[in-house]
């Protein structure tokens, strides 16, 4: 008698009972603004900026090991930027393992190098930065991610913009800075080519097949240089 | 006494139909992906030395009782997990957004969720209830 109603007990079950699929488990808060890269993977990336076409300021600034990184240092070399602060609870530890997860796959090339400016000079100082670095994973001699101490805050929110990201003071941030998860790729000339959300798995992904694009577009200028002269 | 076919049906039809209202029999697990997993990973592995892994974890093992204030409040100040240290600040030691909005259902339910997966254990208590949370979370201060 009562098996003749099971089906019916069990498609009921089935129907209104499913996982729950609708919560995305990766809302990070941060919108996905880009799109996968297009098919054709031969075009120039863009060049990118408010001001239009014109290279990130100059600078020199010392990293985790004391050494001096400048514009001058990185001349020739594609570099991936972003802006952190070693006790960001926030994004930061995110985005950092996303950017760990790129500099692995060119963590062996010397022409790729990854720079993340502290916007908290103050609490971040060369042995804070070497101990960020190490408890990362990252301590390598002469490793090509390089943590660069700011001067100071006001200098650093500034570079954060030229990086075509933001970084600003807000009290109800956590960690009490506000700022943006966004990745740049900055070419041999130091033209922004690229931006990416550090939060986003597909956004890092996009970024690790564009670096060898403009790797081949910096040889590109290589060889023609030394064919003129 | 007899049970009618009917009556059995009805029966099985409201002991079912609670749960699929709520929705909350993976509350746990979106909960994690929505606050935990960023940091600590989608498999409860952590970051490096910098933020420590929740899959294994003895630290979670031998502080089953404070696991709902750490929830709620983060940590502050170094502490070892698995033998490695870490010294970071945890998500809800300053943030007033998040974490320290999540219920007392939401938090059994979080905590229930990691402490049945990735090799970790309930502690001594057993499963988690919303009045053993409760319990916790009051005593929060005294700790």
């Amino acid at each position: 008698m009562l098996l003749k109603y099971l089906p019916l007990v069990g498609l009921l079950g089935l129907a209104s009972c499913g996982p729950d699929t609708a919560a995305s488990g990766a809302d990070t808060g941060v919108a996905d603004v880009h799109v996968d890269a297009p098919a054709d993977s031969t075009a120039a990336l863009p060049y990118l900026g408010t001001e239009g076409r014109k290279p990130v300021p100059a600078f020199s600034l010392p990293d985790q090991e004391g050494k001096v990184v400048s514009d001058k240092s990185l001349a020739g070399k594609v570099y991936v930027t972003d802006f952190f602060f070693a006790t960001c609870p926030g994004i930061c530890p995110k985005m950092q393992s996303e950017l760990l997860k790129v500099y692995k796959q060119y963590a062996q090339n010397p022409n790729v190098t990854f720079l993340s400016f502290t916007i908290d000079p103050e609490h971040d100082t060369q042995p804070v930065l070497a101990d960020y670095a190490r408890r990362l994973g990252v301590d390598a001699p002469n490793t090509t991610w390089r943590f660069l101490h700011t001067p100071d805050r006001s200098t650093a929110y500034k570079m954060a913009n030229d990086y075509l990201t933001a970084a600003q003071t807000d009290t109800k941030a956590p960690g009490g800075i506000a700022h943006s998860g966004a990745l740049a790729l900055v070419d041999d000339q130091g033209y922004v080519r690229g931006t990416y959300d550090g939060l986003n798995p597909r956004e890092t992904n996009r970024l690790i097949r564009e670096i060898p694009r403009l790797l081949a577009e910096a040889q590109a200028r290589k060889t023609a240089a030394t064919a003129a002269r | 006494m007899r049970l009618s076919p009917a009556a059995a049906l009805a029966a099985l039809v409201l002991l079912t139909l609670p749960a699929c209202f709520t929705n909350k029999q993976n509350q746990g697990a979106r909960l994690y992906g929505q606050h935990c997993a960023g940091c600590h990973g989608e498999q409860g592995e952590g970051i490096g030395q910098l933020i420590p892994p929740l899959a294994g974890s003895d630290y979670l093992a031998q502080h089953p009782n404070q696991l709902a204030c750490i929830v709620r409040n983060g940590l502050k100040g170094p502490i070892k997990v698995n033998g490695v240290d870490y010294d970071q600040l945890m998500l809800g030691v300053q943030d007033t957004a998040t974490h320290r909005q999540l219920s007392p259902a939401q938090i059994t339910n979080l905590l229930n969720f990691i402490e049945s997966h990735w090799g970790n254990h309930p502690g001594p208590a057993g499963v988690r209830t919303i009045a053993g949370t409760e319990a916790e979370l009051r005593a929060c201060n005294q700790q």
